[in-house]
């Protein structure tokens, strides 16, 4: 056992900071956001020379071959600073190519990706689906050689921005079997693709992607046919851990800015953290912050065990936790920022709204719940 | 970063694993699992069986019999112990009054001391808290007055856990009522129990349990080189010990032992959503509060003295306790109400009428040692800096 960062995993992060620190202040965030795609190429562009687009594949196709827990230190730093591009959706949508795709489609896909030349996105969700993977009736019908899809996906975190999307659509069974589920690489520009953009209110990008007799060959099939859920429920689970490390640095920061302004803030002519009822809950925040950091930790190092009931049930439990630990240090954190906490100017009122969302983001605490019951 | 254990690991587990399987007495071992009280032959009964093999005092130096164990290793012993179900090690002797020893102890003191505490041939008790210093500690009144080559003792302390099974007892005494602040006139003593003009009476608590007791002292006369430390400089010591006491308050070992004990008991509870939500969000904190624990543990590595991180270990720990405790009493049901027999046995069952009970006992926790008010206070200050 060792509960410390290697060196390699302390620097990475630093480098990523020091650039974050002075290229990715809070105004120059704000323009990013302010832009057309919502994300800046400029960034992409950093992101990808520095190496953190490759820090999880193979050193074969130009990656770091890292760890979840290189990941975690990434994951966290973005976190704290309410990282906008689609680097989440990216990764996500690169862990499938690399756990599940041929050997031609991840020589197709990684080394682009890694380059910072291609985004992808996971085109999941259905309208009712809420969480469960299993709910798929996109269909996906033998044509030929390939397949020709149909259906409805929505909310697809950066599905504007992605160049190939992972698609799961049904070959067979019905709406809520787990077997019957086969994955597709599709093009975001193929015919037939529609993607309407949202902006969400913490400000990334979404998508509803139809579907309309959209031809695919035999290539874009991606692992086995009707085997997709397993694949599926594997790679959420690591966006899961990956999005519970970035929770551990977006509460870090609600916890600085915080116990800052206890300290700076002046009402009754001395600083309002000098009042007990202040500095309990302060106190709370730092424990939440705490614990946060354990079960994301957990979650992060057993996501790569080759149990999959022992990994489902550290990311059921970290999500559980981190979903409440979001809720708990948002809130929280707004109510001692006072009026100001819940202006658009503070950073502060931007991380409330990023917690809010990590909250619900792969499944909110009840769906986890229910899942960690379930594997008894 | 590896949650894993190293194969160094695995094998150490399953050494102590194998050794507290031959070596735990199924008595004790009853006793503990089924929430009856020990007595104090039962205490240090276990304590000799773990001196003997040398694992009483694991996180003592070498030299006074320590283990030289990582802080991995102490932590799947105390995981062991607690899955074994094996009665507590008494922290006054071993993880208080001898750190302060080891710390601030003169070399006759060590000498004198040290060994025995090692092979339990004292039990330790604390006297700190007073009738009108609990949490307000260093307002506290017992006079220590030099005469001589003694100090004579004046005073009355209060909630001194196991304080009927004490031989020797540190106190925290006033040696001086007149310094401008008042934590400069308290001074650190050890007192030996059977000294005339001590009286021990008990308190009775809601439970119904003989556990804490006031202790009496009517000009008890203390040998002086029994004082541990300059006189003047007991809230110093006491400081220093703050930290060690809490250290064991977690009771992660223990608490993922009830866990699984309250999951065999809910039996077909666990089905209804209700219930079962409660006690994994309990269960997911305690696994958060297992890496929390040996992470703090891990900066501790370098023998630097516990800081306000142990506060965070108690604070939730506690309130782990206290909620495996509640959901507990939940799976009795109305059996949960039947206390004791007064005619014949009929239903009543001695294992379910001790969770009711072993809730109201624990409400202690987030009391003693600190209260987790304190423990908040404390972490506000020293690690937060308000």
């Amino acid at each position: 056992m060792d509960f410390e960062y290697s060196d390699e995993q302390k620097l990475l992060a630093e480098t990523l900071r020091k650039f974050l620190n002075t290229g990715y202040s809070f105004d120059a965030r704000a323009k990013i956001m302010a832009g057309p795609s919502g994300y800046s190429e400029d960034v992409w562009a950093v992101l990808a020379e520095m190496g953190i687009l490759g820090v999880p594949f193979d050193a074969e196709h130009g990656g770091f071959g890292g760890t979840t827990v290189d990941m975690m230190v990434v994951m966290e730093a973005l976190g704290e600073f309410l990282v906008v591009e689609p680097y989440l959706a990216t990764i996500l949508g690169g862990r499938f190519v690399a756990r599940g795709g041929s050997a031609a489609q991840q020589q197709r896909i990684l080394p682009a990706l890694i380059q910072g030349k291609l985004k992808m996105a996971f085109a999941q969700t259905e309208p009712g689906a809420r969480w469960d993977l299993r709910h798929v009736s996109t269909g996906a019908a033998k044509a030929g050689a390939g397949y020709v899809l149909d259906g409805e996906k929505a909310i697809v975190l950066h599905g504007g921005a992605a160049d190939v999307l992972v698609v799961s659509a049904r070959t067979s069974g019905g709406e809520h079997d787990a077997s019957g589920i086969s994955l597709f690489l599709v093009e975001r520009g193929a015919p037939g693709v529609k993607v309407s953009e949202y902006r969400t209110l913490d400000n990334l990008r979404v998508a509803d992607v139809k579907l309309a007799g959209v031809r695919v060959g035999a290539d874009a099939l991606l692992g086995r046919e009707g085997r997709g859920f397993e694949l599926a429920d594997e790679i959420v689970d690591y966006a899961t851990a990956l999005v519970c490390a970035e929770a551990v640095g977006a509460i870090k920061y609600a916890h600085d800015a915080t116990l800052e302004y206890l300290k700076t803030r002046r009402q009754f002519g001395v600083p309002i953290g000098t009042f007990q009822a202040l500095q309990h809950r302060m106190v709370d925040i730092l424990i939440s912050y705490e614990q946060a950091r354990s079960i994301a930790c957990l979650a992060c190092v057993k996501v790569d065990a080759t149990d999959a009931d022992e990994r489902r049930r550290a990311v059921s439990a970290a999500k559980i936790k981190i979903a409440d630990a979001c809720r708990h240090v948002s809130q929280e954190a707004v109510q001692l920022h006072g009026g100001m906490g819940m202006t658009e100017e503070l950073k502060i009122s931007h991380t409330f709204r990023r917690l809010t969302s990590i909250a619900q983001a792969f499944g909110d605490a009840d769906h986890h719940l229910e899942r960690f019951a379930r594997l008894g | 970063m590896d949650l894993n254990y190293s194969a160094e690991e695995i094998a150490f587990r399953d050494e102590v694993r194998g050794w507290l399987r031959e070596n735990l007495p199924a008595d004790l071992r009853d006793k503990v699992l089924n929430y009856r009280e020990l007595t104090k032959d039962d205490l240090l009964g276990w304590h000799k069986i773990l001196a003997r093999k040398g694992w009483v005092a694991p996180f003592w130096p070498k030299e006074w019999g320590g283990t030289d164990w990582t802080v991995v290793q102490r932590y799947i012993f105390e995981e062991e112990c607690g899955a074994a179900g094996t009665p507590p090690i008494v922290a006054f002797g071993v993880r208080m009054c001898a750190p302060v020893l080891l710390r601030f102890g003169t070399d006759a003191q060590k000498q004198k001391f040290l060994p025995r505490i090692y092979h339990g041939e004292d039990f330790w008790v604390q006297g700190y808290s007073e009738p009108g210093s609990g949490s307000d500690l260093a307002s506290l009144k017992t006079r220590a007055v030099r005469d001589g080559d003694s100090y004579v003792v004046t005073g009355q302390k209060i909630w001194t856990t196991l304080g009927h099974y004490g031989d020797w007892i540190f106190c925290l005494v006033r040696t001086d009522t007149k310094t401008e602040k008042r934590q400069d006139g308290i001074s650190f003593l050890l007192v030996d129990m059977k000294t005339p003009g001590i009286t021990v009476r008990p308190i009775i608590l809601m439970d119904q349990g003989h556990e804490v007791n006031e202790v009496f002292f009517d000009e008890v006369r203390v040998p002086a080189e029994n004082l541990v430390h300059e006189e003047g400089k007991g809230w110093t010591v006491a400081k220093y010990l703050l930290g060690y006491e809490r250290m064991g308050t977690g009771n992660i070992a223990v608490s993922k032992r009830e866990l699984a004990r309250v999951k065999a008991m809910a039996g077909p509870l666990l089905d209804d959503p209700r219930f079962r939500d409660k006690l994994t969000r309990v269960e997911v904190e305690l696994m958060a509060l297992e890496i929390t624990n040996m992470r703090f543990l891990d900066q501790l590595r370098g023998g630097r003295a516990p800081g306000a991180e142990v506060s965070l270990l108690k604070i939730k720990g506690t309130e782990i306790q206290q909620a495996l405790t509640e959901l507990m009493v939940q799976t009795a049901g109305p059996f949960a109400q039947a206390f004791r027999p007064v005619n014949g046995e009929g239903s009543f069952d001695r294992l379910t009428a001790s969770l009711l009970p072993r809730y109201c006992n624990v409400r202690k926790a987030t009391i003693y040692a600190g209260s987790n008010e304190i423990q908040r206070n404390i972490i506000a200050k020293a690690t937060l800096g308000l």
